[in-house]
């Protein structure tokens, strides 16, 4: 299977970048990521520099994966990049194959972003204060299937940033909506539930992530399936929050 | 040197509580004045540097990833377990101590798995006040599922994805303090040495991923919680970025390497597809629960399998083992599979597959029943395969998936250098010679939340608090070593890609220390590595420079470390002359196939010591005492 | 800062701000949709003119035309510092982008459809508002008092200047596309959102999206025909 790669080249964060073209001849059972392993394979046999692109798991958990491809995170299909094989591509093809643009996002080389801006909202907020050793058994607080299900549906998310990426103003809001959720929705995360929307959302902000305007489609492209639920939560949450708590 | 386990005197159930009070204790206004260095972020890392930050020490915690919930630990899809018995079946401490002993096949420490058994309920109390989002029952409290080598159901799970929303529970702990201050993260960023000061562990040499620098930073401890090996098999269930370096490298150091040659086969993972292929997907045993695996009776049958009749069918696993059928152990279906592919009656264009069919199960239960139990697992093994398994059998081959070998250890999970410790999968302690099911979350959680916070105040209070400054000659002569190994890389400019040695590697060892090993073939194995090893520091390819983000820098140095740990490896197979859980030595089998054990000459646990470049490296063994288990030979007739 | 004004200038805030002028906004179309079908009685445009009249001078509606205003004001203000944020966001767009494959043009268009119906609202303003308060109109005389016949001025502007009246009917379109995504938008961002009630809540503001904008572009479209 024959086709034309248009390939972003950056060789580090300063660098101006272009698309490259590559021509590659593939075997339409592999995966994308292993016909970008060919092409590397052989620019390292020509001695060229191979492109760099992130990836770990290659079984869509990991969330490392990330590249824009024809114009859609995570290509044509809902999935993680590295779960996306040659077979939804046809003979002759040209494919686009891009980092993630935003602000917060910043190219460190090739393929490869910075996506540590999600870390430090997390790390705003995104927990339960509950040191080692001091729970209590864990039957002791029952939470209704129903509650802890869609908890798991918001836990769910594998910050691999294909929401922001998808989002026309760069917003991280089903993200952090996400984060916010699995908290809010669960009894053990209710007590810090105020202070972690002001801050985590704080922290958003900070960042440069743009706002929502409800387009949906992070949503829609979420290869994970975080609804847009997530957002109208984290809305209430924050809203709720600034109109309630004590601080000032 | 004399291997000391330091395992607690005195009845078993009691030797962690007595060992708990035994230990020295850090004053809590001391604590303070300790950094302690923690290299990974998974389950063992993230909990471990959480737990120690909470404690009041500095914690500098390190990985490779772009952020500590990338690691690994985030793929383990089935669950945890925990001797809660909110079941009623009978579960407890002990039975949980036992299947781990037993499943392990023996070649555990008891003192070591009944600590493991004992904390494994307080694991999902913490986990639960994270808010981990276990699996519940409609009254709100939380569900169990049984798993292979158990007769109770014990196992707690968040969906197939306990591993990540557990990583998640650790990351989120972890986050806090790094908001605290208690925790400085470094992200991309990889050790490349362990830095030794007066025979003990007092830092680590390392290198940013993005820059290029190598850093030198100072600590009290090292605690490696680097996950396992099972990339040295080039292909396997691990993730691409999974790798030995770190503790290889503080092998070199001293730190002895535990029972190198027990790895993992899973049986049911999606085969290879071609010479492309970069990774092996795993699926969830519970598939084997309605699936029957079968390969043609005739070698070489090419006929699809829709049109071989019943009666030219060989449902081996059935044949072999009249009552465990398709249940049996992870080792036995593997290797089995293997014997049949070997013999010319596998399948798929690259006839290393054998079938697993659920025609009869949709036959006897509707196929919305088997989608409802195995619907998101047929889903994925089509997005991989284009195949429908509704309609044809599922191709599976087994997969390397989890290495038991790893740093050596002692109770209080100290390697056998002073300050430098092992965790989770990097370290060899709780699963002998094969691992049950969810039971890698538990020792990962339990090395991190439980266990390294009391040993490791044992040996801070013996240490002064005077910080090693890292301009002391041992960091200079250790970022030198590590700065002239990157450019003897960079320098050989060969004409051999770091992947190609990779490849070969992997086939040199899953051909003669994969499934099933024998002495000649472990032999010209060993000749085959060093050839390899050789060859790689002749001809290897690696572009670019150091000062840069160079991801071919990064496997290079890895798939160096490999080749060397894959010596060990067959040097280890080769030396155990038994066959025992995930080793399995043809020679040494039962009259009908089965692993035949040595317990008289063989229950110890395999210490290796580095003695140099080339060097023979050279065998301790610390017999294992069992003293409440009565061995027995494993039977699935 | 005050929480006020942190919470404000947030994204969520500024939201917030969207969401509540723009379904208050809606309101005000409703008001004035009403009112206007007061044209179409058979009654030569007295009640129309009455009603004008009453819009024009009476306290209370001084007081809501003042906040309609801001309201307005604060929807535009806001909407531009969103825009100008939103694009800061991400300052090397993508060299291919699918964006139809995962969201709708309505609601990724809201800042363009949002600008001509302003651009419009200048010009309605200008021919309707400017003309009858200090433009030179006929007058007619019901029971003694005088009132500017407001009903003769639309009836001419839609019959006159027919460019005028497609211009009209066009802008309604686009106004409908902002309802389209902006109405169930709104309810989003308010934190609105339930199994049961948002299908609903959609469904009204496609039905408003449509009934509303259809409403206003009757007039010209109706006098338009009747010239």
């Amino acid at each position: 299977m024959k086709l034309t790669l248009k390939i972003w080249r950056q060789k580090h964060a300063n660098d101006k970048g272009k698309l490259v073209d590559y021509n590659v001849d593939i075997n339409p059972e592999m995966s994308f990521l292993e016909m970008l392993d060919d092409l590397n394979e052989k620019l390292a046999e020509r001695g060229e520099e191979p492109i760099a692109f992130d990836h770990d798991c290659r079984e869509g958990i990991c969330g490392t994966c990330n590249l824009y491809i024809n114009g859609r995170p995570h290509g044509p299909i809902r999935t993680t990049t590295c779960q996306l094989h040659m077979r939804h591509f046809h003979e002759g093809e040209s494919i686009v194959i891009e980092p993630w643009r935003a602000r917060s996002f910043p190219v460190v080389k090739d393929l490869i972003v910075d996506r540590s801006a999600f870390d430090r909202i997390v790390q705003a907020g995104g927990y339960i204060s509950v040191n080692t050793g001091s729970a209590p058994d864990a039957n002791e607080i029952p939470i209704p299937k129903q509650i802890a299900d869609e908890a798991f549906n918001s836990a769910a998310c594998i910050a691999c940033g294909a929401c922001v990426a998808a989002c026309k103003n760069a917003s991280a809001m089903l993200f952090v909506g996400a984060q916010i959720s699995k908290f809010a929705l669960v009894p053990q995360g209710k007590a810090e539930k105020k202070i972690r929307a002001e801050k985590m959302v704080a922290q958003m902000d900070a960042e440069g992530f743009g706002a929502c305007t409800n387009t949906g489609a992070c949503s829609a492209e979420c290869p994970v399936e975080i609804s847009m639920t997530n957002i109208a939560r984290l809305n209430r949450e924050y809203i709720g929050a600034k109109l309630t708590s004590d601080n000032v | 040197m004399k291997l000391d386990a330091k395992i607690p005197e005195g009845p078993l159930a009691e030797k962690w509580t007595k060992h708990k009070f035994n230990l020295k204790l850090v004053n809590p206004a001391n604590k303070r004045k300790y950094d302690i260095i923690v290299v990974g972020t998974g389950l063992a890392g993230a909990s471990a540097a959480a737990s120690l930050a909470e404690l009041g020490y500095n914690v500098k915690a390190f990985t490779f990833h772009d952020s500590p919930r990338r690691a690994h630990s985030i793929a383990a899809q089935g669950g945890i377990n925990a001797a809660k018995n909110y079941q009623n079946d009978g579960d407890s401490v002990y039975r949980l101590f036992y299947d781990t002993v037993k499943g392990g096949d023996y070649r555990a420490r008891e003192g070591n798995v009944y600590r493991l058994a004992e904390v494994s309920v307080n694991i999902i109390d913490q986990c639960v006040a994270q808010g981990v989002p276990f699996a519940r029952e409609y009254g709100g409290l939380l569900a169990n599922r049984s798993f292979g080598g158990a007769q109770v159901s014990r196992t707690f799970y968040a969906r197939g994805q306990t591993g990540q929303q557990l990583l998640l529970g650790a990351y989120s702990a972890m986050s806090r303090q790094v908001a605290n201050g208690k925790i400085k993260l470094y992200t991309r960023t990889e050790m490349l040495d362990l830095v030794m000061v007066d025979g003990r562990a007092r830092g680590i040499i390392t290198r940013n991923l993005i820059t290029g620098q190598i850093e030198k930073h100072s600590g009290h401890a090292v605690l490696l919680c680097t996950g396992g090996y099972g990339n040295v098999f080039y292909l396997s269930t691990n993730a691409m970025g999974c790798n030995v370096t770190a503790a290889w490298r503080a092998h070199k150091k001293g730190a002895f390497f535990g029972n190198p040659c027990f790895t993992q086969i899973h049986p049911t993972c999606i085969p290879v597809s071609g010479e492309y292929q970069s990774k092996l997907t795993l699926m969830s045993e519970s598939l084997r629960n309605d699936g029957r695996v079968w390969v043609p009776k005739k070698a070489g049958d090419t006929r699809k399998p829709e049109d071989i009749p019943e009666a030219e069918r060989d449902y081996f696993l059935e044949r072999r083992y009249p009552s465990f059928g398709n249940l049996v152990p992870r080792d036995v279906a593997s290797r089995n599979a293997k014997y049949v592919c070997d013999e010319g009656r596998g399948v798929g264009n690259t006839k290393m597959a054998v079938y697993l069919d659920f025609a009869d199960a949709i036959k006897r239960d509707s196929e919305k029943v088997i989608s409802a139990k195995y619907g998101n697992l047929f889903d994925m093994y089509e997005k991989i395969t284009g195949e429908n398994p509704y309609k044809t059998p599922m191709r599976i081959y087994p997969a390397v998936h989890y290495t038991m070998g790893g740093l050596w250890v002692d109770y209080n999970l100290m390697t056998t250098i002073p300050g430098c410790y092992a965790l989770g999968e990097a370290n060899f302690s709780d699963h002998g010679a094969n691992r049950l099911g969810a039971s890698a979350l538990m020792q990962g959680l339990a090395d991190g939340y439980f266990v390294i916070p009391y040993t490791i105040g044992d040996y801070l209070a013996t240490l002064p608090a005077a910080k090693v400054d890292t301009t002391h000659a041992a960091f200079t002569e250790a970022e030198k070593a590590v700065i002239d190994s990157i450019k003897r890389l960079l320098s050989i400019n060969g004409t051999k890609t770091v992947d190609q040695f990779h490849k070969e590697l992997g086939k040199i060892m899953w051909d003669y220390c994969g499934m099933s090993r024998h002495a000649e073939g472990l032999k010209g194995a060993k000749a085959k590595i060093r050839a390899l090893k050789e060859e790689f520091w002749q001809n290897v390819k690696v572009l670019g420079v150091n000062e840069e983000l160079n991801q071919t820098l990064e496997k290079a140095s890895r798939v160096a470390d490999f080749i060397e740990l894959g010596e060990l490896m067959v040097e280890d197979a080769l030396q155990r002359n038994e066959s025992c859980g995930g080793h399995f030595r043809e020679e040494f089998q039962t009259e009908d196939g089965e692993a035949k054990r040595d317990d008289a000459n063989y229950a110890y646990v395999a210490a290796w010591e580095y003695k140099g470049y080339n060097q023979p490296e050279e065998l301790h063994k610390e017999d294992l005492i069992f003293e409440n288990v009565k061995l027995t030979q494993r039977s699935y007739k | 800062m005050s929480w006020i004004t942190q919470t404000l200038t947030s994204t969520i805030g500024r939201k917030l701000v969207m969401a509540l002028t723009g379904l208050f906004l809606v309101s005000f179309l409703f008001v004035h949709l009403s009112g206007n079908f007061l044209i179409f009685r058979a009654d030569g445009g007295r009640a129309f003119n009455e009603y004008s009249q009453f819009m024009s001078s009476a306290g209370i509606v001084r007081v809501l035309e003042i906040i309609m205003v801001l309201g307005f004001a604060i929807h535009i203000y806001t909407s531009f510092v969103l825009t100008r944020r939103n694009q800061k966001a991400r300052p090397q767009g993508y060299a291919f982008s699918q964006p139809s494959a995962n969201s709708s043009w309505f609601s990724r268009n809201m800042g363009l459809s949002g600008s001509l119906v302003l651009i419009f609202l200048l010009l309605h303003l200008r021919t309707f508002w400017y003309t009858y308060k200090f433009g030179d109109i006929p007058t007619v005389t019901y029971e003694g008092t005088e009132y500017k016949d407001m009903a003769y001025l639309v009836k001419t502007v839609f019959q006159q200047e027919w460019w005028l009246s497609i211009f009209y009917v066009i802008i309604m379109v686009l106004l409908s596309f902002h309802l389209m995504h902006g109405f169930g938008s709104a309810f989003q961002t308010l934190g609105i959102r339930h199994k049961k009630y948002t299908p609903l809540i959609e469904k009204i503001g496609i039905a408003i999206a449509i009934l509303v904008p259809a409403g206003f572009a009757a007039f010209p479209i109706y006098f338009l025909l009747t010239r």
